[in-house]
């Protein structure tokens, strides 16, 4: 073995790493802390600082991690990493979960960023968030006194905002079987290849009547507004019909509040929405 | 309360160990600091550019992202493991061979991304390959040949095959390479060797444009007890002003009551690590006063305050080339085209952030740190520091990219100050986002130009103004304004010009020197024109070029009779095939286009002086012989990544008369090496490249006098010494009975080069530069018309290099322009305060840099080594054109305000509709 001591000394205050969720609940109700699970926000946010929050790193509890089908439908730990997603076999109505997980930053994110942690960062162009609305998604909270659902368009309230109190921790993300077969799909738009954040995103799934109509259609739009929104007036006039990129119309965007920022104007996102959205509508035929 | 340091076990590269550490600390830093690995390297520390990837057990991860508290029990790997029993792993191989590593900072990343793709996936496809490594930037080679490394590695031979070697003409695999496949160059932040010593940290203005007091400055100090010293500009030594130019030393090291940018730095934490870190600057006591910022905007229409008394009207400085009347010439062209453009603030976004320490010795100074010209630097601290130059001695670390950006001093002055004023080595690493805010980026430019032709399409005349947004200080202002209306109207016939220019202060961040000096800019302006000739008169755009194309004996508009080297009409003529293949190719694939994707071919030509503008710019090499025979070639040209190591280690072997190999290297160290000048203008192959030989020449005149050999001789490295053959006699002269000099070398070549050039008078006559570079590149892009995505599909270049003395290279140095070209052409603008980080300051990826065919075009220049000029900012400048030239083709759009972003085109297809 080869010993080497550090001269560096101490860094960051409390930092516990819990192996079961009563141990983890307990500690965020003693006292406020970060929750670390994969870094790849809590570290880019600390360029040339230390890291001197209280950390509670949760990347040991086994419970939080793996994807499985339940009675419902299915649960994807708040520790399954993209690359966990983009691996597992799923069916076609998650094809737009796991495209997004495929372009989220390279695959040194990929293998470390996990769902819970893009859900609880809130950021507003997380490439998760139009996917779990589009997906129906719930998300289960725990704390030391119980615990709650909430769907997902209750739980990301704004840019860096969630519902989450501090003393409760996001363990799981939940997605309803669908009635009917589904499928997803999800188109992402930057200004280059890989490690795109994105200018737009458009998510979609719909469920199909055994004559090939929709039956019912959920379509979330990502970066062109504080939170990713539904789009529920497209959603209603899709039922009942074929995947038609032509029923879109710019009133359906009424939903979304873009801004101009590095990545591009607000004009054009409402622009690129419409289109990526007409583009996701096919995909689904 | 800070929590303790703990042990943590896990396995590196195989062996088990423990590191103690806080278990928050980036593994990244426990690699780097606690384990002294140094071959993971850093540069973002935000998972943004890759180059710290490593595999936790076999799956990448950015090393920055991951706490050391989360790796304990599992296995970590690093680019240190790969190489087994001194035996290159096939990934390094292939490397070296291919010209995969440049500046080698992203090399380490690179391999381990790579090696996680071969082992889950042994024979990739080239997608699967790019999906692989799409989270590694890199800014020098383009990626091509990452991504053919990449593939041979996988599907076998690299291990096999023995590194090609020559000298001069010869794909010779880079000297320093194997340094740079296993990590074991040192950049800025691996040279320095003691964690312990003091750390510097500047505070910086969170205003563009203000006035600050200092509270108590002491009273602070004393309050943080890891502080040993906070520095102002009231601590500086000598004088508090640097700048490029005798006359523009226009800078301060630490701002005096009143800042012109954001970032400007004004005054230094000196301190252990740990402290200097933890300070906010806001907690620093410091007064704030802001004033109204200077836009370019606000500069140009002269009603802002003067930033400098030496500046009135915010003017730095004008340039101006006129040549018969173009205004008349203009006014009676039959056909005449106009153009208006603007480009942004590009970043040099090199993967290694400026780094280094200084060192006190005596009443000297020692500065090692990563630099592109060592010997500038020596004289700018001297001044700072108040003492003669000989007593700074810069030593030049291994370069993780330069592009231009590490020209100017960055942190050399502060860490110089803090060493004299402690009398301890003083240390900085810049972070990324300090990095991007406060060093120079390329000039934003407006330019209006105007030409015309006759029926035939012979240019007749051309005219254009250019205003360069140069920021708060002057850098390099002055060279753009010079170099580009020398440039401005490209390498053609123009009987009539005038060009002028302006380099303009605002309260942004310095603009300096970026591949090229503002002649990328120019060039997007003076292509388009030539388009729109061409499209007016219904002529082939290639073959309009090709009519006024510069040739031998022709006359530029400074007055320069071009008598060799004029490549231009063989680059243009290489291309047409490919040219016309691809524009019916295009127009093919757009009549059949039923979607909203359209295909579109453009071309573009570019010229380019080598070496500084109408000045002197002297190299100086010599070549050293020690009594046992080593040959050690003492070079001041600092390696960026383009590759002058090996460059100058071939050019003295051929000049001397010995392979290569058989040459050692001692380079950039003032107190070792004389001035070869900076590693800019494209100048090292050229200048210093005929210094090398000027100096092999040199040592083997004197060799060879001491046997009385012929001039043919052959030298021949023999065990112990040299052998010399003439004819049939074999002679060992006996080097022992000279005295050996303080580097142990009893003979000594020297070799001196300045180009020839004259200044230029009021007009811009003269002869500014001694050899230009020519070139031209197709891009075939595909445009989106409804989202306004472009995306490159293929580049074809054509080079007029001179001389290839390395094609690998050559090459290399083409794929990397290119690449940095795309980025200038659809992606990248810096604004100040907005994206000072490599997430939303975009970048190309691997996935962006399409295929790329070279074609070398070699006419000789009778002045260069060999035949050699320069390659690398030309690589560059015709690449934006040559994409807005298919843009164009593909949608019928003019791209004028650059970057053409997706939603500046798309407002740009929609207005046209």
């Amino acid at each position: 073995m080869v010993m080497v001591l550090s001269g560096l000394g101490g860094s960051g205050l409390e930092y516990r790493r819990p192996v079961t969720i009563e141990e983890a609940v307990a500690a965020l109700r003693a006292r406020r802390h970060t929750v670390l699970a994969g870094g790849t926000d809590l570290f880019p946010a600390r360029v040339g600082r230390p890291c001197d929050d209280a950390l509670l790193d949760i990347s040991g509890l086994t419970a939080l991690r793996g994807i499985a089908e339940t009675n419902q439908g299915w649960r994807f730990g708040a520790l399954a990493t993209w690359r966990d997603v983009w691996t597992a076999d799923l069916p076609p109505l998650f094809n737009g979960l796991r495209a997004a997980a495929r372009e989220v930053g390279g695959m040194q994110i990929q293998n470390r960023g996990t769902i819970g942690g893009n859900l609880c960062n809130a950021s507003p162009a997380a490439d998760g968030v139009p996917n779990w609305l589009a997906l129906d998604a719930t998300v289960e909270l725990v704390s030391s006194t119980g615990s709650r659902r909430l769907p997902v368009a209750e739980f990301v309230l704004g840019n860096r905002r969630t519902a989450r109190r501090e003393d409760e921790l996001l363990i799981a993300v939940h997605v309803p079987r669908p009635a009917h077969p589904a499928r997803g799909t999800f188109r992402k738009l930057g200004a280059r290849r890989y490690l795109v954040i994105s200018i737009v995103m458009v998510a979609a799934v719909a469920e199909f009547a055994a004559d090939g109509t929709i039956a019912s259609a959920r379509i979330a739009v990502g970066a062109a507004s504080e939170v990713a929104r539904r789009l529920p007036s497209l959603e209603t006039r899709l039922i009942g019909q074929c995947p038609d990129p032509s029923v879109v119309r710019e009133e359906d965007l009424a939903p979304l509040a873009p801004i101009d920022d590095v990545r591009a104007t607000a004009a054009y996102r409402r622009d690129a929405a419409l289109t990526l959205i007409r583009r996701a509508i096919a995909d689904l035929a | 309360m800070r929590s303790p340091a703990l042990p943590h076990r896990f396995v590196v590269n195989g062996r088990d160990i423990e590191a103690i550490a806080p278990p928050s600390m980036r593994l990244s830093d426990v690699l780097r600091d606690v384990l002294g690995l140094k071959g993971t390297k850093v540069g973002c520390d935000a998972g943004d550019c890759g180059a710290c990837t490593v595999l936790v057990d076999g799956a990448q991860v950015c090393a920055c992202l991951v706490p050391v508290g989360q790796v304990v029990g599992r296995s970590v790997e690093t680019v240190e493991g790969l190489a087994r029993e001194g035996r290159l792993h096939a990934l390094q191989s292939a490397f070296l061979r291919h010209g995969a590593a440049q500046c080698g900072i992203c090399t380490p990343g690179m391999l381990m991304a790579a090696a996680d793709l071969l082992r889950r996936v042994p024979s990739p496809s080239e997608a699967e390959v790019l999906d692989a490594l799409g989270g590694v930037l890199c800014r020098c080679t383009g990626y091509r040949k990452i991504v053919d490394a990449v593939l041979e590695a996988a599907h076998g031979g690299a291990e096999s095959v023995a590194p090609s070697k020559g000298a001069v003409g010869t794909r010779l695999v880079r000297v320093d390479g194997v340094a740079k496949v296993t990590g074991t160059d040192r950049f800025g932040a691996d040279a320095i060797p003691e964690r312990g010593w003091l750390a510097l940290r500047a505070v910086r203005s969170p205003y563009p444009h203000a006035r600050f007091r200092f509270g108590d400055l002491d009273a602070f100090r004393r309050r943080q007890p890891g502080l040993v010293a906070i520095l102002t500009a009231a601590d500086v030594p000598g004088a508090n002003r640097f700048g490029i130019y005798p006359t523009g030393k226009d800078q301060p090291v630490f701002a005096e009551g009143q800042v012109r940018m954001l970032g400007e730095a004004v005054c230094a934490l000196v301190g252990d690590a740990e402290t200097v870190a933890a300070i906010r600057d806001e907690d620093v006591p410091i007064t704030w006063e802001p004033l109204p910022p200077i836009s370019f905007d606000d500069a140009l229409a002269g009603s802002a305050p003067d930033l400098h008394p030496h500046a009135p009207g915010n003017v730095l400085c004008r340039g101006r080339v006129a040549c018969g009347d173009a205004a008349t010439a203009l006014a009676s062209a039959p056909h005449r085209a106009t153009i208006a453009i603007e480009t942004s603030f590009v970043e040099h976004a090199y993967i290694e952030p400026e780094a280094g320490y200084a060192e006190r010795i005596g009443d000297g100074i020692k500065i090692v740190a990563c630099t592109q010209t060592p010997y500038m630097d020596r004289d700018e601290i001297a001044l700072i520091l108040g003492i003669p130059p000989e007593r700074v001695r810069i030593v030049p670390t291994a370069v993780g990219g330069g592009f231009g950006g590490k020209l100017d001093l960055s942190l050399q002055p502060m860490i110089a100050i803090a060493a004299w004023r402690t009398g301890q080595p003083v240390r900085c690493v810049y972070t990324r986002p300090e990095s991007i805010r406060t060093t120079t980026k390329r000039h934003p430019a407006r330019i209006v130009a105007e030409a015309g032709c006759d029926e035939e399409g012979h240019l007749l005349a051309f005219r254009c103004h250019g205003d360069f947004n140069t920021g708060a200080y002057a850098s390099w202002g002055p060279t753009v304004a010079s170099r580009v209306p020398v440039h401005a109207m490209g390498p053609y016939r123009v009987p009539n010009v005038c060009v002028t220019t302006a380099a303009i202060h605002t309260t942004d961040t310095p603009a300096g020197a970026f591949r090229g000096f503002g002649v990328p800019q120019a060039a997007i302006a003076h292509e388009a024109l030539m388009d729109a000739l061409a499209d007016r008169l219904g002529m082939d755009r290639l073959e309009f070029r090709l009519r006024n194309a510069l040739r031998h004996a022709d006359t530029t508009a400074t007055g320069q009779v071009l008598d060799h080297s004029v490549g231009l009409v063989a680059c243009l003529e290489a291309l047409r095939p490919r040219w016309q293949a691809l524009r019916a190719e295009a127009e093919a694939h757009n009549r059949s286009a039923h979607g909203p994707f359209r295909r579109g071919v453009g071309i573009a030509c570019m010229w380019y002086g080598i070496g500084n503008t109408a000045l002197s710019n002297p190299s100086e090499m010599t070549l050293g012989l020690k009594a046992d025979g080593t040959i050690t070639l003492y070079s001041g040209a600092v390696d960026i990544g383009q590759g002058s190591n090996t460059v100058m280690v071939q050019i003295a072997a051929e000049a001397f008369g010995v392979a290569p190999e058989t040459i050692r290297l001692v380079v950039g160290d003032t107190a070792r090496t004389r001035d070869a000048g900076k590693t800019s203008a494209s100048r090292q192959t050229f200048v210093s490249g005929n210094a090398a030989r000027l100096a092999g020449i040199d040592l083997r005149r004197q060799l060879l006098s001491l046997v009385n050999a012929g001039t043919d001789a052959r030298i021949i490295p023999v065990p112990g010494g040299l052998e010399i053959r003439d004819g049939d006699r074999t002679m060992r002269p006996d080097l022992s009975r000279f005295a050996a000099d303080a580097n142990g070398d009893v003979l000594v070549g020297f070799g001196r080069f300045d180009p020839p050039t004259t200044a230029l008078d009021a007009d811009g006559r003269g002869v500014p530069y001694a050899t230009y570079a020519f070139g031209a590149q197709i891009a075939l892009v595909e445009v989106d018309l409804d989202l306004g995505t472009t995306r490159v599909l293929r580049m074809v270049a054509a080079h007029d290099v001179g001389r290839a003395i390395n094609p690998t290279l050559v090459e290399g140095q083409i794929h990397g322009g290119i690449a940095q070209g795309i980025g200038l052409a659809l992606m990248e603008e810096y604004i100040p305060g907005r994206n000072d980080n490599l997430h939303d300051y975009l970048i190309p990826t691997i996935g962006d840099v399409p295929p790329i065919e070279v074609l070398l075009i070699e006419d000789a220049e009778p002045l260069g080594p060999f035949g050699a000029k320069g390659v690398g900012e030309p690589a560059l400048i015709a690449t934006a054109p040559a994409i807005f030239g298919a843009i164009e083709h593909a949608t019928g759009v003019r791209v004028t305000r650059i970057p053409a972003t997706p939603d500046r085109l798309r407002a740009a297809i929609l207005a046209a509709r």
